[in-house]
């Protein structure tokens, strides 16, 4: 195998795990604080059925956490396997946010063990609660550590290179890096909104099947609430995004927006298709927008991909990976905020079919645009792995075998991925909120007795 | 001591934690197979299962910590054991994670699901086998530079009588090291039908792991001769581990004393692993990387440094309530309260 498919084949490998650990990883960073919250919200309002939400949605987090917790190690150790030039370099400068990420993985894992084993062992539910703030905090931080050294690789800082030696390294500029606080907080909270829309669709998918237990119903309402929230987090979040990339990554906005000429007043390209002459058709065109998005200034000038060698531009296709990630974000805003207003002035429609099937598909929605958001951040840096240091050409193993390495990971997704679906479904499935209800009834009565 | 030798130390441990944690944890899953087979079940699994349920993840961090640690300390070894292990250690990766996340899905999801059991069991009794295969490229003479760039030779490496008894050795230690625990850890539990069986399962194993790990000895002398020189001159530290050995299986045959069988036992690998390491000094990989040439720069060693030194703080008392909770709990160990989720 010549080096460049070894090349290619690191970068589909790469790009699948990455694609299917994301969508645990998301799960994962997520759901400790929807539980915490319902737990919560139980205690506070002595209604065993958040406490029960809580302990349902704990129990199937396990499993995603465990996938999420598989894949996680496998692109950790992937990224020495697949890229040791790459690794090599950052071991040296960026090295402390990876290692600070595994503590913070130990911290969670730790209390996620006891939080799951400790349920009523303590008389005072409060203290039960106390030991998944932990959970929360590992799982977020991990996140937070991961995404800073994503964000090293677009923004690469703290450190200076004489004669191709690394001279005058700082690990702690490294890691604030200009690239890191938009990029932590948008990964953050674009976490805990999908999940909250995913627990969504689950309730709203009850609902829809012919239970129309209150529990549904109450899950439904607060999950929409939290996805509301942090889907405006998200998109203002998103907003001071587009001006870090035109400030520091030109070349990433530009060929997201299809920007090809530097100008001012520049407009907002949304979807349309690219001629052979890069010539935009059939694209709605907001004036100014881009300009506004870029600098909060409808007469600002944006710098466009005239100003870039032609082999360091990303591929133009970006284009629809972030206008689909940033519609789905939008959609998802709206439709929150449609239900919290119906639930408010008592529109019917919120509680009929259609609005519910629109809900539903709000989970698979929202992890598509975390898979677009993602897709988008790293073909959005090519040709870079290290932006302006190290070219992904440069980075890739010299291994003759990356191609059946790959069908062998895919093979094991495909076990893991409907492994995970099996059992989640297994789990609920005969095991439904009204049977365990009763069945906690039933178990009490005997205690008084 | 140089913040070389810190870092190394540092790693070593956790990997030595990793290797006894783990090793206990791939073995019960084994032994939780084997019962499954042979119709054992209920004499094993509870007490198995009680163990395991709240720490497997836990043992999965110790073996991430040991490589991105190594990569922070050593970022060379990115290069060497990156680009030449990719095909061992991704097999091991599959077998963590199938083992992981079939675990998973038969402890919370569908327990006593035969097939999960047996899958899980089966992918954490090779994973010690396909892992241990760097210790065997760490002693040098399978890793070729061809054009810049290291190759590993497979024919050789699987050839190679070293590489055959390090895996028999992995896979014995596990077994060997699962059953004593399992031995006390079932006799806290009062459960005596499993104590004896587990006994008699750390009996059988303690054997063949003393001939495989004397085997590996004899081997390096023709593998490794600088490796091999360098053991001579940590011989007490063997010299230990081989009596600790001997009180272990006294204590067990005797059945007295559990605690302290597995306690001997922890200092039995202790002493032979850091032994081992202490003579692998300095070399990471003969004959091309030694901890000098890979090391970090000081500006990064120091930050990690730290950074491990807080983390400690956060992680020690977090152990110690675990183990609180439910390794020296009575009520929990023997079942009398079950609170999961």
């Amino acid at each position: 195998m010549g080096n460049e498919e070894a090349v290619f084949f690191s970068r589909v490998l790469t790009e699948t795990t990455l694609s299917f650990h994301i969508i645990y990883a998301t799960i994962g960073v997520g759901v400790p604080l929807m539980i915490m919250i319902a737990q919560w919200v139980g205690i506070r309002k002595n209604d065993e059925h958040y406490i029960l939400l809580a302990r349902r949605w704990a129990r199937g987090f396990v499993i995603t956490v465990a996938v999420g917790v598989v894949t996680g190690t496998a692109i950790g150790l992937q990224l020495s396997l697949l890229w040791p030039n790459f690794m090599e370099l950052a071991g040296n400068v960026i090295a402390l946010p990876l290692f600070m990420e595994t503590f913070a993985f130990f911290f969670e894992a730790i209390f996620l063990g006891i939080y799951l084993y400790t349920w009523d062992r303590f008389e005072n539910q409060k203290k039960h609660l106390l030991l998944l703030i932990p959970v929360a905090l590992g799982a977020m931080f991990s996140a937070v550590f991961i995404t800073i050294v994503n964000a090293f690789m677009n923004a690469p800082r703290g450190f200076d290179i004489v004669n191709g030696e690394l001279v005058n390294i700082s690990p702690l500029l490294a890691m604030f890096n200009p690239a890191m606080p938009t990029k932590v907080a948008h990964v953050v909270v674009t976490a805990f909104m999908t999940a909250a829309f995913i627990l969504a669709a689950i309730a709203a998918f009850r609902l829809l099947r012919g239970s129309d237990h209150v529990y549904h119903k109450k899950a439904l309402l607060l999950t929409m609430k939290v996805g509301f929230i942090f889907s405006i987090g998200a998109a203002i979040i998103g907003d001071f995004s587009g001006k870090y990339l035109a400030e520091y990554q030109p070349e990433k906005l530009a060929a997201a927006e299809w920007h090809f000429e530097t100008t001012d007043k520049a407009e907002l390209i949304l979807m349309g298709v690219l001629t052979k002459d890069n010539e935009v058709k059939y694209a709605l065109k907001i004036p100014y927008g881009l300009s506004i998005l870029a600098a909060n200034n409808p007469f600002a000038e944006v710098k466009g991909l005239d100003q870039f060698p032609e082999d360091e531009v990303p591929p133009l296709y970006i284009h629809y990976l972030f206008n689909l990630m940033v519609f789905i974000g939008m959609w998802m805003a709206f439709l929150s905020a449609v239900f919290l207003i119906g639930k408010w002035k008592e529109w019917n429609f919120i509680a009929s079919k259609w609005f519910r099937w629109l809900i539903v598909l709000g989970a698979p929605l929202s992890l598509l645009a975390i898979e677009f958001g993602w897709w988008f951040a790293e073909v959005g840096r090519q040709p870079w792995i290290l932006r302006d240091l190290m070219k992904v050409s440069e980075a890739a193993t010299t291994s003759d075998q990356v191609d059946s390495m790959l069908i062998l990971f895919c093979l094991l997704y495909l076990v893991l991925g409907v492994g995970s679906v099996v059992v989640l479904r297994r789990m609920f499935r005969h095991n439904t909120v009204e049977k365990e209800l009763e069945d906690r009834h039933a178990m009490r009565g005997r205690d008084v007795r | 001591m140089n913040l070389e030798i810190l870092g190394i130390t540092v790693l070593w441990t956790f990997l030595f934690g990793y290797i006894m944690v783990g090793a206990i944890d791939f073995g019960a899953g084994f032994f939780n197979a084997y019962s499954v087979i042979t119709g054992k079940q209920r004499v094993l699994t509870k007490v198995i299962q009680r163990y395991l349920s709240p720490v497997w993840e836990i043992t999965n961090v110790f073996l991430v910590f040991f490589f991105v640690g190594i990569i922070g300390f050593f970022p060379k070894t990115a290069f060497y054991y990156g680009t030449t292990l990719l095909v061992p250690v991704s097999f091991g990766v599959i077998l963590l994670a199938i083992r992981g996340s079939y675990y998973a899905f038969e402890t919370y999801g569908s327990r006593g699901h035969k097939g999960y059991s047996f899958m899980y069991g089966l992918a954490g009794i090779l994973i010690p086998a396909s892992l241990s295969i760097v210790l065997t490229i760490s002693e040098g003479g399978f890793i070729e530079i061809i054009g810049g760039n290291p190759v590993l030779d497979y024919w050789k490496l699987f050839t190679s009588p070293l590489t055959w008894s390090i895996v028999v050795l992995s896979i014995s230690a596990t077994l060997y090291i699962s059953a004593v625990f399992l031995t006390w850890y079932a006799n806290k539990a009062r459960d005596v039908e499993a104590t004896g069986l587990l006994r008699r399962y750390a009996l059988t194993w303690s054997l063949p792991t003393m001939i495989a790990a004397g085997g590996i000895i004899v081997e390096l002398r023709r593998h490794q001769p600088e490796h091999y020189n360098n053991i001579q001159n940590f011989w007490p530290m063997f010299v230990i581990s081989l009596l600790l050995f001997i009180g272990t299986v006294i204590l067990l045959y005797t059945k007295r004393q559990y605690g302290w069988a597995f306690t001997m036992l922890a200092g039995q690998f202790a002493f032979a692993f850091y032994g081992y390491g202490a003579s692998h000094y300095p070399y990471l990989l003969y004959p091309y990387l030694t901890i000098y040439d890979s090391f970090t720069n000081p500006a990064m060693a120091i930050s990690l440094i730290v950074v491990f030194i807080l983390g400690l703080c956060l992680l020690i008392p977090s152990l110690i309530l675990v183990m609180r909770l439910f390794l020296f709990d009575k009520d929990y160990v023997s079942g009398k309260g079950d609170y999961h989720a």
